[in-house]
């Protein structure tokens, strides 16, 4: 019995924090620049409301909302919006990472357009570090194990 | 006008493709190899065109993002550069190709991708460190290249694991030596551009801040790149990798490591520092003396062939550090040119080494017998490798090893001729007892019944040699010894010469 | 000498953070010891770098933000940027290298079942 009065209050709480955290670290990305925060301060806040899930929850409920195989993918789809970025202004005809070409596809004059690039890479950061914090996080949880932990637990 | 983009592509594209292959690979396992394939052919592509263009128009300079330096990253390439980018890309395709086989036997299928992926990791950062001209931009790509090498050494089997954790804690206190390093020069110049550096630093050399932040620079590369006290990471680390990955790592990462310091002794302080300035030329020579009687005698006691190797490795990286020792221009020759043919003979013995492994198992010398009646096109390439490791003419070992002999002559040090003679004759020893082993059969029938027990019918040992993907790499690497130790006069005189700093 | 010591005591903290490092990294024998001494190494040098961008009374980099003038930018009001962005760097790879190295610790454990250094070389010796 005590043990369900415990779970019902940490599991409450978390239901009411969770979103409240990813809408935080959304912010705290979006503001970097003018404000304490960007891509890898983000990243790490939404890393921390997935694990919040997991220590409130079970692994097994965080598993479901976040597999694991896509965390991989979401780290090379960050590092290619990174590099990407740096590729179209290469392809553009300027210097790698130079933005103010990114004035010729994006409808902004080039100092603007170096404000866009710049919040596109912090993205790609963001994405890639929740996608990483969350993968070394997992991987020692399971000890290793991934789906075969899950399958203990049953 | 992309061959403007060349310094950049060379470091984005192996980036940038080395995250397409996780996604490639769970897809389709077999379009792993030809994505690294076609990314380090654009790196080859890029460093023969940076070389041709360095001597046309002389040093390149590329600003990351547009911003001039010191408020940007800039990217230089020079003489120096030029020639250590071509060696390294050069040699990663080699071994890329080589890896195929050995990579099938090694690994189950799901992890193909994954090694992939931090082989080609591996190369970017390297490629990086030469390239880069930003001092904190090398200490991210040292750790790039020092993190993929942590993990795929650690995929090896038996010892691999321990040896790739002692490798982490060693790396991780050589890069924040490192760090720490640049923080000092940092605070004194508010700078982080080498050549905007070389221009500050002048009138600061009186202070002991740069002399600590220097000697931080230089313990940190020195861990790096295992130069004598500091090398105790690798034998271990490298042993107990896979074949592909010590062939790959074990000719490059020390020496970009040894090209670092050359980088920062002589292009971010001047000359006259390390030599005039304080005797720190004198105390790298006698540690690299130490490194190479070290690495000679060690190898000796050794009966694993990679571990052998390793200690190999030890004494060239002090062959290298002695020409930056003598300080004249004839050692600094040497050494540079000690850099390029080092990458091609670890690259030739370690495939070896690869190659014996895969086919046979066999990693203990004595067990070398009547290899050459199994595998003799391995052998003879191992004997070339060997060769020039002694420094015979004329392949390349013999060209390196006579300048940093004059180059030692020309500074009066005896003590240093003496030390590379006597290291010469030790590596004859060791490499003549494993090809007398694997090439010399024992002569008496009784003798030879009785390896016969132990080894098989000395008659009936069938060829069986290592495969076409395997074999055809270590040629051409072989090739390349014989065709850099005939061509050495070329590489000095056009590209070399120009590499030296001219105060000196 | 005592103004010696308290003027530059942030310099002192970072030296004797990295002694403790070094210390935990050569001393002890339970690897998971020394991978905590590797973390407060390098967690030393990001403090180090941090301390040198202070400046007194000065506010934080951002123009157009609280307290600072559009009319001219003096430097010294403002705190410096540039360590801040450096160590954001080095903390990532700080971050990096502890997962791989926990993940080593992992794989070690697994296969040999102990953390202590002499225990695992015999086992591989084996």
């Amino acid at each position: 019995m005590v043990k369900d009065i415990e779970d019902i209050v940490i599991s409450t709480l978390s239901r009411f924090l969770i979103p409240f955290m990813q809408v935080f670290s959304l912010y705290v990305f979006a503001h970097g620049h003018s404000s304490p925060g960007g891509g890898f301060q983000g990243g790490c806040i939404m890393a921390a409301a997935f694990i919040l899930l997991v220590i409130a929850y079970d692994l097994r409920v965080a598993k479901r909302r976040f597999r694991e195989k896509s965390l991989l993918i979401f780290c090379c789809v960050g590092v290619f919006i990174f590099v990407g970025t740096g590729f179209v202004c290469l392809l553009l005809g300027s210097n790698f990472l130079d933005y103010s070409i990114l004035s010729q596809v994006l409808p902004t004059d080039p100092v603007k357009a170096r404000y866009y690039g710049m919040a596109m890479i912090e993205l790609g950061v963001q994405i890639t570090v929740m996608a990483i914090m969350l993968s070394i996080f997992l991987d020692l949880v399971t000890r290793g194990g991934h789906e075969e932990t899950l399958e203990e637990d049953d | 006008m992309i061959s403007e983009q060349f310094p950049a592509l060379i470091v984005v594209t192996p980036l940038i493709l080395s995250l397409f292959i996780p996604v490639v690979g769970w897809w389709k396992r077999k379009l792993c190899l030809p994505i690294v394939l076609a990314a380090l052919s654009v790196c080859m592509i890029s460093a023969v065109g940076l070389l041709n263009m360095v001597q046309q128009h002389g040093v390149i300079h590329y600003r990351l993002g547009g911003w001039a330096p010191p408020w940007g990253i800039e990217y230089m390439v020079d003489h120096l550069n030029a020639l250590v980018l071509i060696t390294i890309s050069f040699v990663a395709i080699l071994i890329t190709i080589y890896s195929k086989d050995s990579v099938e036997q090694e690994f189950p299928e799901h992890k193909i991708p994954t090694f992939y992926t931090l082989f080609l990791l591996n190369i970017t950062g390297l490629l990086g460190i030469t390239i880069t001209a930003d001092i904190f931009n090398l200490y991210v790509l040292l750790e790039i290249a020092s993190f993929s090498a942590y993990a795929i050494i650690a995929m090896g089997d038996r010892g691999a694991a321990f040896a790739s954790f002692r490798y982490v804690i060693f790396g991780t206190i050589g890069a924040c030596f490192y760090l720490l390093g640049v923080g000092h020069l940092y605070i004194v110049t508010g700078s982080l551009n080498m050549l905007n550096l070389a221009e500050l630093l002048p009138n600061l050399y009186y202070s002991k801040v740069v002399l600590v932040g220097f000697a931080f620079i230089l313990l940190g590369i020195g861990i790096k790149m295992a130069f004598f006290p500091l090398h105790t990471w690798l034998p271990d680390a490298y042993t107990y990798a896979p074949s592909a990955v010590s062939a790959l790592i074990a000719p490059l990462m020390t020496k970009v490591g040894a090209y670092a310091m050359i980088r920062v002794m002589f292009t971010v302080f001047e000359p006259n520092f390390s030599i005039g300035l304080f005797p720190i030329t004198s105390i790298l020579g006698w540690l690299a003396a130490a490194a190479i009687l070290f690495g000679s005698i060690m190898a000796l006691a050794q009966k694993d062939f990679k571990r052998m190797l390793c200690f190999v490795i030890i004494a060239e990286i002090g062959y290298i550090v002695i020409g930056i020792a003598v300080a004249n221009r004839t050692g600094l020759t040497g050494a540079i040119l000690h850099i390029v043919n080092d990458v091609f003979m670890m690259a030739c013995l370690f495939s070896v080494a690869g190659a014996i492994i895969y086919k046979t198992g066999i990693r203990d010398i004595y067990q070398f017998r009547y290899l050459h009646r199994k595998m003799p096109f391995t052998m003879a390439i191992l004997v070339i490798g060997a060769l020039s490791v002694v420094g015979v003419p004329p392949l390349c070992g013999f060209f390196s090893k006579w300048y940093l002999i004059l180059g030692a002559f020309e500074a009066k040090n005896w003590i240093f001729v003496v030390v590379l003679l006597i290291s010469t004759l030790i590596n004859a020893i060791l490499f003549f007892r494993v090809i007398e082993i694997a090439y010399l059969e024992p002569r008496e029938p009784g003798h030879a019944h009785a390896h016969a027990h132990n080894t098989g019918n000395p008659e009936g040992i069938k060829r069986e040699e290592a495969p076409l993907s395997m074999l055809i790499p270590m040629f051409i690497i072989a090739a390349g010894i014989i065709l850099i130790g005939v061509f050495s006069g070329e590489i000095i005189a056009r590209v070399i010469k120009f590499a030296i700093p001219a105060t000196l | 000498m005592i103004e010696y010591i308290i003027s530059k005591y942030n310099y002192w903290m970072y030296i004797v953070l990295i002694l403790i490092g070094i210390y935990a990294m050569m001393a002890k024998s339970n690897l998971m010891k020394k991978l905590i001494g590797m973390c407060i190494f390098q967690w030393a040098i990001i403090f180090y770098f941090m301390s040198i961008s202070a400046k007194r009374d000065a506010t934080i980099p951002i123009i157009g933000g609280h307290g600072a003038h559009t009319a001219a930018v003096h430097a010294v009001d403002f705190v410096n940027p540039l360590p801040s962005v450096l160590m954001l760097t080095a903390i990532v790879v700080g971050v990096a290298t502890t997962g791989i190295a926990l993940a080593l610790l992992i794989v070690i454990y697994r296969k040999y079942g102990t953390f202590e250094e002499d225990e695992v070389i015999e086992e591989i010796k084996k």
